[in-house]
């Protein structure tokens, strides 16, 4: 089967149970166990290429220009881990069908755990780094999806909280370590990467890289010092700790120390630092297991130490050691997930999972009891089971083993950690299963259905058969430890036996078996002992940190963003005129290239207008009116400078938008008080100015130095100059720029426009269906009102220059693809006749004469911009592609049909649409307030001489 | 003339910025668009000043002004309507709904107010 497959199938697969929920929990976990079966089948069909020595890969170009590739490669050591994900992935699953109880939703469970498998598979099969990242990030997710499966234990959540923390801030480190190694390399491919050790580990960018992909790979495996998250994950399900955090999760730092290895292992600096954290693991985590109470966490913590074993193997650099750890990953694998599943049997029999009410079940549960204390016995190092063989292979390669100079010091660890090994394995099986049988369990227990103890007695009968004949997956183990050293060196090929004779490695073992027996003839002083001792606890000092890193942040956010505008406001101008400024002062300015045009009495004239009313507004701008009449100024000189200096265009549409702008603003300011109070201090107020002075000086500066000086490059508007009429046939460049040039862009805008025109109108809507309708009608104007609603002169002129206004926009239109003009401003143009009307007549009188909805209009305006640029596919074009053809009908003179028209016609539509929408809506709640408008136009206000009515008391 | 511009946009951004560190909606609203403006004023002089040469194409004549700058400020001179009109929306809804046009948080205000005392 293509590896794509074994990869896709459990993603895809993931979707299957949650569909299935409703069809019974037994079709959900047996869709779960086919998708897992194919997947496996399907890497079985793998096995003859992989057991010929080839490397199976498949290979889909993503990304390429970022070195990303959808690439995936099979070995031996991408085949060993995937069989043990996917074997031991159908033991959960049939495990995990009889362990969840009704009350658990057993969908998202195999959802979760599918997710979780393809994200492992994907891992241990990537060719990519970058691909490899991905598939880590995700197995990240996925497990804290598994740990806080019980979302309502506050374990589970903090539990899943803190692995994600740690491994996730390890992912991010690992992110950092990879991309220095493609880097290095120049390929992101772990192919590439893997032959080329001598050009990684002499690049000075050797270490940073090592420390940051070790920290990924320690936190994501549990070692010293990020060991402590791994017994808080126990508050996930049972299957899942037997499944992630035993036989694969956790694994995945040991494969990637593995599969790299090659090119990062070797070096002093890998030796110490591997060697020595896979060391302290060991022993730290076995001798905490043997004081832990609940069987998970003593499991827990004896997966930390045998983590930290493999760790240790890996970090020797030797071939022996590495093929040690190989072997140990398959055993503790085997014995490990077997031990899982029988702690969650005896929980979930008798309904604790404390080794200290516990004890005597062997009479009560024997199918369990021979499970649980054969895989006990072979993490021991007992004879005749795997654990030993591993065990005494890793005691072997200690011996051989010197570190910081002191060759006694790794046996002696070693052996110690052992002996501490031992004892807990030994504590697991007295304190659980032997001794008399108690009548105070909270529930009685027994042995369960086959479907709980048949998974692990299968991984059981592993256990003894490896231990019993290694000859039968000793060549497996040989081929796997091959591709795991690469080409570096030649595998020491040494057979695996149980006896090897009379050597230190066996004086060792059985020190660690005799100390263990030891340890529990005395383990009540022991755990007295233990308990007095101080200890750091983890879960505090990690909570105490993240504690302060949020206040840390919070502090820093809230005197930023403490919910005042005017401080981010003030912020934003200061950190802009710095940078600008820093940027200003540190770079080059050339000399000027350009001569200063001559000023005009004209223009200086408009300057001064301009100038004096802006200035003006700031003075005056606790008057609104007047401050609103003053930016008419300003906007109208601006104008004004438009059409000066050759934008005829500008002129246009800025004189429009000045216009429906100032309407907007009148119709809110009739709502809004007329005046500004004085609320600032004077310092404030200084402050504020300083700032704007210093923001206006910067720009007028940097606009000067721009003005005086050409573009350093051509600009590409001479393209625009140039092919205007030739390929767009319009004189207008403007125009032609937005309707084809740069079609796509005003698309877009015009989209923008009628969302902001929408969302106007949702607004108006939801305040006139909230309490504020309400205050509305009861509202009093605050000011007299004039006493003719409709005055004669307005009414009659707005209605004669109606069709002038309509006629005049029509020709804009019409124009705008040769002469200055076009859709936008002739939909502003249009607007603002139909606004005359409103304000003229009243707003009953003009919406009952409006035939079609705002929104139409906007969503015709897009809708036809948008058929028109589509249109030019049908003829093989991209979109938005235009044309235009010359024709003539008599009597009319030639004239020119272009495709660009039409374009601006959906444009003309959209902003037609989109500012009566805004204005209309702003008038809707006028018409709530100032309650009788009538649908006669032309009329007196008859209630406003009416002393009767309350409402017109302000006069 | 280029001076003229330039202090036209320094005067724009300079009242335009102390009007949008005003504390009530309105003038925060105008002092937008005084930045608008000076934005707009701004890369509109990106493509240089040039009298008397608009970018319609006319035989004979082959300078003009330059016509990029003028279509992408065209359709933000539109954009920066629909914005407005979303801002003072909010405005106004802010004070219909609370009858208060300031435009800091109210705990803020007090905070800020410490602050300035000082």
């Amino acid at each position: 089967m293509s590896l794509f497959l074994i990869v896709a199938l459990p993603f895809f697969g993931a979707l299957l149970p949650g569909l299935m929920n409703s069809a019974g929990r037994q079709a959900c976990a047996g869709i779960t166990f086919t998708v897992s079966l194919t997947a496996f089948i399907g890497l079985l069909t793998n096995l003859p290429a992989v057991l010929a020595g080839e490397v199976v890969s498949a290979r889909v170009e993503w990304m390429p220009s970022l070195g990303m590739n959808f690439t995936l490669m099979l070995d031996g050591l991408g085949f060993f881990f995937a069989l043990l994900i996917l074997g031991i992935g159908l033991l959960i699953i049939a495990y995990g069908r009889a362990y969840l109880s009704r009350k658990d939703n057993m969908g998202e469970f195999f959802t979760y755990l599918l997710l979780f498998q393809g994200a492992m598979v994907g891992i241990v099969l990537s060719d990519n780094i970058l691909l490899l990242l991905v598939f880590w990030e995700l197995t990240s997710l996925s497990s804290f999806l598994l740990i806080g499966y019980w979302k309502h234990l506050p374990e589970g959540r903090q539990g899943a909280r803190m692995a994600l923390t740690v491994t996730g801030m390890g992912g991010l480190a690992l992110i950092g370590g990879m991309l220095l190694l493609g880097q290095i390399v120049g390929s992101y491919d772990l192919s590439v990467i893997l032959e080329n050790r001598e050009l990684i580990q002499a690049s000075p960018l050797y270490l940073p890289a090592l420390l940051l992909i070790l920290l990924g790979c320690f936190t994501k495996s549990a070692q010293f010092p990020f060991h402590f998250w791994l017994p808080h994950a126990m508050a996930a399900p049972t299957p899942v700790s037997a499944y992630l955090h035993s036989a694969t999760m956790v694994k995945a730092g040991i494969f990637l120390m593995a599969r790299l290895w090659p090119v990062l292992s070797g070096t002093p600096e890998w030796f110490y630092i591997v060697t020595t954290a896979g060391l302290i693991t060991m022993v730290l985590g076995a001798v905490i297991a043997l004081f832990k109470h609940d069987l998970k966490a003593l499991l827990a913590f004896s997966t930390v130490s045998h983590l930290g074993l493999i760790t240790m193997l890996l970090g020797t650099g030797t071939t022996f050691g590495a093929m040690a750890a190989v072997f140990h990953i398959l055993n503790h694998a085997t014995f490990k997930a077997a031990l899982f599943m029988s702690a969650g049997i005896v929980d979930h029999e008798a309904h604790t999972r404390d080794i200290r009410r516990l004890g005597g079940l062997r009479h009560l549960m024997p199918v369990t009891f021979t499970i649980a204390t054969l895989a006990a016995l072979s993490m021991a190092g007992i004879p005749l089971l795997n654990g030993f063989l591993s065990k005494e292979m890793m005691l072997e390669e200690a011996t051989h083993t010197v570190l910081f100079g002191a060759p006694w010091l790794v046996p002696a660890l070693a052996t110690f950690g052992s002996l501490f090994s031992a004892a807990y394995c030994f504590r697991l099986i007295g304190h659980t299963f032997l001794g008399p049988v108690r009548d105070d369990y909270p529930t009685t227990p027994h042995d369960p259905d086959a479907g709980m103890w048949l998974p692990p007695a299968i991984l059981v009968v592993l256990v003894v058969v490896i231990g019993v004949a290694p000859f039968l997956v000793q060549d497996f183990v040989f081929l796997v430890a091959k591709s795991v050293i690469g080409g570096v060196a030649e595998l020491e090929v040494k057979y695996i036996k149980i006896w090897h004779g009379l050597v230190p490695a066996l004086f060792m073992s059985i020190a660690a078996v005799v100390g263990g027996l030891l340890m529990m003839a005395v383990f009540k002083p022991a755990l007295r002992l233990w308990d007095a001792a101080p200890r750091p606890e983890a879960k505090t000092i990690f909570e105490g940190l993240i504690a302060r890193l949020v206040s840390l942040a919070e502090g820093l956010i809230h005197g930023l963003h403490n919910g005042a505008f005017s401080r981010y406001g003030a912020i934003a101008a200061v950190t802009i005129i710095g940078a600008g400024t820093y940027a200003f002062v540190t770079g080059t300015v050339g000399a000027p290239t350009r001569e200063m045009q001559p000023t005009t009495p004209v223009a200086l004239a408009g300057w001064a207008m301009l100038v004096a009313a802006t200035i003006a507004m700031v003075f005056l701008h606790r008057n609104r009116l007047m401050s609103l009449i003053l930016i008419g100024i300003a906007g109208l000189m601006v104008s004004v400078g438009f059409v000066f200096f050759s934008a005829p265009d500008l002129a246009m549409t800025q004189i429009t938008v000045e216009v429906v702008t100032i309407i907007l603003l009148l119709l809110a300011l009739n709502f809004l008080p007329k005046h500004s109070p004085v609320e600032s201090s004077t310092m404030r107020r200084a402050r504020d100015t300083v700032l704007a002075i210093a923001g206006g000086l910067v720009t007028t500066v940097m606009a000067y130095h721009f003005l005086m000086r050409d573009a350093i490059s051509a600009p590409i508007s001479e393209f625009h100059l140039a092919n205007s009429y030739k390929g767009g046939g319009g004189t207008n460049v403007v125009n032609v720029i937005l309707v084809d040039f740069r079609g796509f862009d005003t698309y877009g805008e015009i989209i923008v426009l009628g969302i902001a025109a929408l969302l106007i109108y949702a607004l108006t809507e939801t305040l006139l269906s909230g309490p504020v309708r309400a205050r509305l009608l009861n509202r009093k104007p605050d000011q007299p009102r004039a006493g003719d609603m409709h005055p004669t002169m307005m009414v009659v002129l707005t209605r004669v220059i109606m069709p002038v206004v309509l006629l005049v926009g029509f020709y804009i239109f019409l124009r705008g693809h040769n002469e200055p003009g076009g859709g936008f401003i002739s939909g502003l143009v249009v607007s603002i006749a139909v606004v005359m009307q409103y304000m003229a007549s009243g707003f009953n009188w003009a919406s009952a004469r409006l035939r079609y909805p705002y929104h139409g209009i906007i969503g015709a305006g897009v809708l036809i911009a948008g058929l028109t640029g589509i249109g030019s596919w049908f003829v093989t074009k991209p979109f938005l592609t235009s044309d235009f053809t010359y024709v003539r009908i008599p009597p009319f003179q030639e004239f020119e049909l272009a495709t660009a028209a039409l374009f601006d016609l959906g444009v003309f539509l959209a902003v037609v649409g989109a500012v009566m929408l805004s204005l209309e809506s702003f008038s809707r709640l006028a018409r709530r307030a100032h309650t009788p408008d009538t649908e006669h136009a032309m009329d007196i206000d008859p209630s406003r001489n009416d002393p009767a009515t309350p409402a017109k008391g302000g006069l | 003339m280029e001076l003229l511009v330039a202090s036209a946009i320094g005067v724009l951004t300079a009242c335009g910025l102390y009007l949008t560190l005003r504390l009530r909606t309105f003038p925060v609203i105008l002092g937008i668009s005084l930045l608008t403006y000076a934005v707009n004023v701004f890369l509109f002089s990106s493509g240089r000043l040039t009298i008397g040469a608009p970018p319609i194409l006319r035989d004979n004549i082959d300078s003009y002004a330059d016509p990029l700058p003028q279509a992408l400020v065209l359709t933000a001179i539109v954009i920066s309507f629909g914005m407005t009109a979303v801002v003072v929306m909010i405005a106004l809804g802010a004070f219909l709904g609370s009858d208060d046009d300031r435009i800091n948080d109210p705990l803020d205000e007090e905070s800020t107010g410490s602050g300035e005392t000082q």
